[in-house]
């Protein structure tokens, strides 16, 4: 218990320090670099409360992050909704659709490298029907009016975007840790440990793993809204190509992964890492890309606990 | 509803590029069916490969079908040394690790390959690429003939490779049973890095023939991952047979899907059939039962 008790105190700290940042931060570049970190926080930690938490490896978050995003678009360029109730309509979305894609491949038994290869492949399918379809703007993409205005989730300062995405990341993390502290997130540890023990213990392993995928792909789409509301675009690869699917699994593999904090350091590790192959190699494409895989590959190799084993010590 | 000679040409055309799926698919399922893991890396290890080809036919004029004497036995080497002293040692024999690995290394290889070529498209254009042949009121390129040809004589060869050569009784013992083999003295860890260097080598042949008739950017390799993967799940892991007949099979229905959906909705009829079977047979149509 001392663990959790250290752990909320820790927490706490990092959200002081985290509201506290846009004081310090005056250029535009800096502000939108910790709005991105936080951003990865988020899909960051959406995954790991499935892959993290859960053992159930994704390759393809994409379709939760991109429905969340094409939602958002659609609801208030056809329906002219407005942007917080879309919102919520665009994170049911994203909540049915991880519904979907969990009852049909929890119920047929796939596990490990199956489970990730379906999930690539439902991507892949959003991302073909998307880019085909005129009312999702098939190969154009999808574009909202500038209308910033809190009632409308656009804001001129790019310091209530922070605020927004802060927000979102705390909650996200909020649910991570009642994972560590509740009878439901021990199932799913137990599930990830050893399913068919889990089973035999007489957990309903179908009913966690359902209510973990719809948790997580409620949050991914969280995060595709906002990024529909910050870049107002989105287009067929940005929503369901396999890069953001990568990002969402990088972060929290890197940090840690089935831990509350490992997404915030991998978000931080991996914001930290592109600058500085920004600044040496020149911002040339694939740079940065290039130092994400050596370092996943250094931390496969040498902590798996991801780099929040460093702090951990050995327990 | 169409022509029967559109159809005719459609389908012979479809056969022609599931033959390179079913070389690509032939080494991936070498790779699942002997190490148990599935090679994230291998849509990369054939981009590599295009760009092999690409600079030997451009810096040294080297005709893509000379290339199959240089290419293919130089990711056969790359393959070994990839498996033996990379997937290994990061992967500590976790089916999920070992696929993160090889994830990791698709991206390094892939954005490498933007840093250095950039996202621009390459092709070559060889002389043999204007023959074209008649059969019948349809005519096919060379290359697409060339591709079907060397397709099955590889696939003879790695046929005999399995059946009559001691590597291939020994790549097999692994595959059925590796305890065992360790046990009568076979190197478990040789015959992984060999049966990955061949997968890696045949992936290689495939981009030989490929070459000519299409292109070569960084992300080309993102396709073919999934069609592979499609084709080797569809066949089942780790059958040779149902590499062969799955990959012929997706190629007709690409070529079919394209030309009832039209070309950018058609290839969904690939990825829906990945999910189906995934889902409803997920040991293939030739797949052994077991785990």
């Amino acid at each position: 218990m001392t663990n959790m008790k250290r752990q909320t105190q820790v927490m706490l700290v990092l959200i002081l320090a985290l509201v506290l940042i846009p004081l310090f931060v005056s250029s535009k570049f800096w502000m939108g670099f910790w709005v991105m970190l936080l951003f990865h926080a988020l899909i960051g930690q959406s995954w790991n409360i499935l892959g993290g938490y859960g053992g159930q490896t994704s390759y393809g978050h994409a379709v939760f992050f991109g429905t969340g995003a094409y939602v958002t678009a659609v609801m208030q360029t056809h329906f002219g909704v407005n942007a917080w109730a879309g919102a919520g309509v665009a994170i049911a979305a994203g909540a049915v659709v991880g519904l979907f894609i969990g009852a049909v491949s929890f119920r047929y038994g796939l596990r490990g490298s199956y489970f990730a290869l379906v999930t690539l492949a439902f991507a892949e399918v959003f991302r073909v029907l998307v880019n085909a379809w005129d009312f999702t703007g098939s190969g154009f993409g999808m574009l909202l009016a500038l209308k910033p205005g809190a009632a409308h989730m656009q804001f001129a300062d790019r310091q209530w975007f922070y605020y927004l995405v802060l927000l979102l990341t705390i909650m996200a993390t909020g649910v991570a840790m009642w994972l560590e502290s509740s009878r439901f997130g021990a199932h799913l540890v137990a599930i990830r440990e050893n399913e068919d023990a889990a089973k035999a213990l007489g957990i309903n392993t179908f009913r966690v793993k359902l209510k973990a995928i719809v948790i997580s792909a409620a949050l991914a789409a969280t995060a595709g809204v906002f990024y529909m509301q910050y870049f107002l675009f989105v287009d067929s690869h940005i929503g369901y190509g396999p890069s953001m699917s990568i990002s969402a699994l990088l972060v929290p593999l890197i940090g840690g992964p089935g831990t509350v904090l490992g997404p915030f350091i991998g978000a931080l590790s991996l914001g930290v890492l592109s600058e500085i192959t920004k600044h040496t190699m020149g911002d040339s494409p694939g740079a940065n890309l290039m130092a994400y895989g050596v370092l996943l590959l250094i931390v496969l190799r040498f902590l798996p606990n991801g780099l929040m084993g460093l702090f951990r010590g050995r327990s | 509803m169409f022509d029967i000679g559109i159809l005719t040409a459609v389908t012979l055309n479809g056969l022609t590029v599931g033959a390179i799926y079913a070389l690509g698919a032939l080494g991936l399922t070498l790779i699942y069916g002997v190490l148990h893991i599935i090679n994230f890396a291998h849509g990369s290890t054939l981009m590599m490969a295009l760009y092999a080809c690409f600079f030997l036919h451009q810096r040294a004029g080297v005709d893509p079908y000379t290339a199959l004497l240089i290419v293919p036995p130089a990711f056969f080497v790359l393959g070994y040394a990839m498996q033996r002293y990379l997937i290994a040692p990061l992967g500590f024999g976790k089916d999920i690790n070992v696929l993160l690995v090889t994830l990791g290394i698709s991206i390094i290889l892939d954005n490498l390959a933007l840093y250095l070529w950039t996202s621009n498209t390459r092709n070559i254009d060889i002389p043999q690429a204007q023959v074209f042949i008649e059969l019948g009121m349809i005519s096919l390129a060379l290359p697409k003939v060339i591709g079907v040809v060397a397709s099955i004589v590889v696939g003879l060869l790695f046929w005999l490779l399995m059946t009559q050569t001691d590597l291939g009784k020994a790549i097999r013992a692994v595959a059925r049973e590796r305890r065992g083999a360790r046990i009568v003295g076979i190197s478990v860890d040789h015959i992984f890095a060999m049966s990955f260097g061949i997968g890696s080598a045949c992936i290689a042949v495939a981009a030989c023939l490929l070459i000519p008739t299409y292109y070569v950017t960084p992300k080309v390799g993102d396709g073919f991952v999934l069609i592979a993967f499609t084709t080797v799940v569809l066949g089942g892991m780790g059958s040779f047979i149902g590499a062969l007949v799955g990959g012929l099979f997706l190629g007709v229905v690409e070529a079919w899907s394209g030309l009832w959906l039209g070309e950018s909705l058609g290839q969904i009829g690939v990825f829906i059939i990945f999910i189906l079977v995934l889902l409803f047979k997920p040991n293939g149509l030739f797949g052994q039962r077991n785990t």
